[in-house]
């Protein structure tokens, strides 16, 4: 099953290998992480989605616990929780191609934040499935670059992550 | 008084308590070496390989409650030491390595004797510094002695640049430390113990299953305890040997791929099971589905909550503190209104006296070839069952385990996890600086002794009389028994051809070398050896060659699924 897993680590150098080098050394999987400093220039905040059964979740959990660096660790997807991908998409947009570009990106709720004579640059946020429904909505062969953040996650209302 | 990084460092170990560091000179630990050579209070113990500096550091920490040192320089030191620390991290062994590095400026250009050690130890470490300015020296070796000892334990390694230990600093050691992100847990709840205890007292089946946890948290008095007072079989790992006295009459020896008939058995058909400090590893119950085929309600002890539900399900699990946790279960079965009922357990102490009957360990004498199971016996009798064993990886490693019998904590000294051949000559040197005067020998083979065999010079520079009883049967005899049991006989590169003479490369290192061929040689011989107290004894038995360890699981298969050297 899918989980999104966020954690606090200590903003040093080497905190992002030793919870990549878990991962792989133990041959967990991992779909996307993302990190960041929070506002709290000493903390960093990750958000990893892996995949796997309970007792595989359960030793992910425990085993990020282990690492020293890591401050604390919550599995988003056991709550009520939010998430959200950005993506920026370049497209060829010429011709008639052009307005209907303008219309998808606005029906998605994204925006076009670079314009050339030949190209969209499309800037969109939402859950991995809505962006994944975009990229499905327009023509493929007009994609000439997509780049994904992975998924940041956050826990709904009263659910915080904190030192 | 300002202090340069190098003087800061030797000053934190002398902070430490650290009687001995082992180690190995190099250009990047040169101004380390510098500040060791005005002092004394810290002695340096010369290895003649890196990897050996680990392993010693390693016995000295498993044969004491201390923390091992070792020092080594960049580039290979380090990638030489790796070895070392991969086994004491698999092993939790508390331990501190400091390394050299190249001078901070060149560090990731490709400097001579570069290397990313933080990078390449990371995955065989509890952690691991990268100091990088000279401010930071005090405080990291005190996180680092504190990191290595506390929860469960493990190897940390500070690595410092050179030029860091030339620059200068007032030197302060913190007296205590605190670091947010980690809080072992010292107490468990002990609402866990008393439903632990309720389980224990209701048991028609019960097991005790006890691992190298219970050497680790020095906590074999309190094990002792707890089983005499509910009158449970108790069987021990590997690591746990000695942690609960091989000659009581409720020990049911050794459980896991080399164990007896009796603990592997009872491990596999109880109804209740407490685990304690102990990881359900694949060389312990071998197939987890086919152990899961009987129900048991388990209770497992550890300080890791990792191992806690990892290879196999837990009903009841206690974190904490091995010895605090046995305390805890101490006094709630003290205070328990029910008393265990040893009526209610005959019948199953009568079903392990009759496993116990297949004599599962009985192997054939013979008064023409020294049989390698006859040797330890013989090492078991004439030291009075008092020496530190340590030992190799192989046959000989196993038959220690089953013919020596260890009542007492951190006498058996192995590479458990890692199964690190090399590791038994260095590591006895380790034990033998921390216990002069003791019987301190290494069981080895004549492959593991040559991967290590550098360290007889060691030996002899620092006067460690180690007896070293080397069980030669001219094959890599494990590797031979698998390939025998699985590969059709086919003895694909287990034969040594070319060995040395022993008794010759013994005496060229300055020690005593002594060939044992026949079976009624083996007692005086070792009687003679240990007699020796001020030198080292290098016994070379030459033992049959085809002998196999058993009792054996074999690797996929359940616990009662055990062959028996009957059964072929």
């Amino acid at each position: 099953m899918r989980h999104i897993i966020s954690l606090l680590t200590e903003n040093e150098a080497g905190a992002l290998s030793r919870v990549s080098g878990l991962f792989s050394a133990r041959g967990y999987n991992i779909e996307s992480l993302t990190v960041a400093p929070t506002e709290d220039a000493t903390l960093s905040r990750m958000t990893i989605v892996t995949s796997g059964s309970d007792a595989v979740i359960e030793q992910i959990y425990k085993q990020l616990n282990k690492l020293i660096e890591v401050v604390a660790v919550m599995d988003l997807s056991e709550g009520e929780h939010l998430e959200r991908e950005l993506m920026l998409v370049k497209v060829r947009a010429v011709g008639a191609v052009r307005e209907e570009m303008k219309r998808m990106t606005d029906i998605f709720r994204g925006c076009i934040i670079d314009v050339t004579d030949k190209t969209y640059t499309i800037e969109l946020t939402g859950t991995g499935h809505k962006l994944e429904s975009f990229l499905q909505a327009i023509d493929r062969s007009l994609i000439l670059e997509t780049v994904r953040t992975g998924a940041s996650g956050i826990g709904r209302g009263d659910r915080i992550l904190k030192l | 008084m300002e202090l340069t990084g190098a003087e800061i460092t030797i000053r934190c170990l002398q902070e430490e308590g650290a009687e001995y560091v082992f180690g190995y000179p190099g250009g990047a630990v040169l101004h380390i070496y510098d500040a060791l050579f005005t002092q004394d209070q810290v002695k340096h113990i010369l290895v003649r390989h890196e990897q050996a500096a680990v392993h010693a550091a390693d016995g000295y920490a498993r044969s004491t409650d201390k923390v091992g040192v070792a020092l080594v320089t960049s580039g290979p030191g380090v990638t030489n030491a790796v070895t070392g620390i991969a086994t004491a991290y698999m092993d939790s062994i508390p331990m501190v390595i400091i390394s050299g590095q190249v001078p901070t400026y060149a560090i990731g250009e490709d400097a001579f004797q570069e290397v990313d050690t933080v990078g390449i130890t990371r995955p065989c470490v509890k952690h691991n510094f990268l100091v990088k300015d000279v401010k930071d020296i005090a405080s990291t070796i005190k996180k680092a002695f504190y990191l290595a000892k506390s929860g469960r334990p493990g190897p940390v390694l500070v690595d410092i640049p050179k030029d860091i230990t030339s620059h200068k600093t007032e030197f302060s050691y913190p007296s205590s430390v605190n670091i947010r992100s980690y809080s072992p847990v010292q107490h468990s709840d002990l609402g866990q113990a008393k439903r632990a205890v309720q389980l224990l007292l209701a048991a028609k089946r019960p097991m005790i299953y006890a691992g190298g946890g219970v050497i680790l948290a020095d906590a074999s008095k309190q094990l002792t305890e707890l089983v005499h007072l509910l009158g449970f079989p108790c069987t021990n790992t590997l690591m746990g040997l000695g942690g609960y006295p091989a000659t009581d009459k409720q020990f049911v020896g050794m459980l896991g791929m080399h164990g007896t008939y009796e603990a592997n058995m009872g491990m596999q058909y109880c109804d209740v099971l407490l685990a304690i400090g102990a990881r359900f590893d694949d060389r312990v119950v071998g197939n987890v589905e086919h152990f899961n085929q009987e129900k048991r309600k388990i209770i497992h002890v550890d300080i890791d909550p990792s191992s806690i539900s990892k290879r196999v399900k837990v009903d009841l699990p206690i974190v904490g503190d091995v010895a605090h946790v046995l305390d805890d279960l101490l006094a709630e079965l003290r205070s328990s209104k029910e008393k265990p009922d040893q009526q209610a357990i005959a019948p199953w102490w009568a079903q392990i006296k009759e496993w116990r009957g297949k004599n599962s360990l009985v192997y054939k004498n013979s008064d023409e070839i020294i049989k390698p199971q006859f040797v330890i016996e013989k090492l078991y009798e004439v030291t009075q069952g008092e020496a530190f064993i340590t030992s190799d990886v192989g046959q000989h490693q196993m038959w220690a385990a089953q013919y020596y019998k260890f009542d007492k904590p951190r006498r058996w000294i192995n590479s458990g996890g890692l199964g690190t051949m090399g590791f038994g000559l260095p590591a006895a040197m380790g034990v033998q600086l921390a216990h002069p005067g003791a019987h301190v020998a290494c069981v080895t083979g004549e492959g593991s002794i040559q991967m290590c065999i550098q360290e007889l010079s060691t030996c002899k520079q620092f006067q460690l009389p180690l007896k070293i009883i080397m069980l030669n049967n001219r094959y890599l005899g494990m590797v031979r028994q698998w390939q025998q049991f699985f590969h059709g006989n086919r003895y694909a590169e287990s034969y040594m051809d070319a060995l040395p003479d022993f008794v010759k490369l013994a005496e060229a290192y300055g020690h005593i070398g002594i060939r044992i061929e026949k079976p009624s040689d083996v007692e005086p011989a070792l009687k003679e050896a240990f007699e020796r107290k001020q030198q080292l004894v290098f016994m070379d038995f030459i033992t049959d060659q085809t002998e196999n360890v058993f009792p054996m699981v074999q690797g996929g298969k359940g616990l009662s699924e055990v062959i028996l050297a009957e059964d072929l």
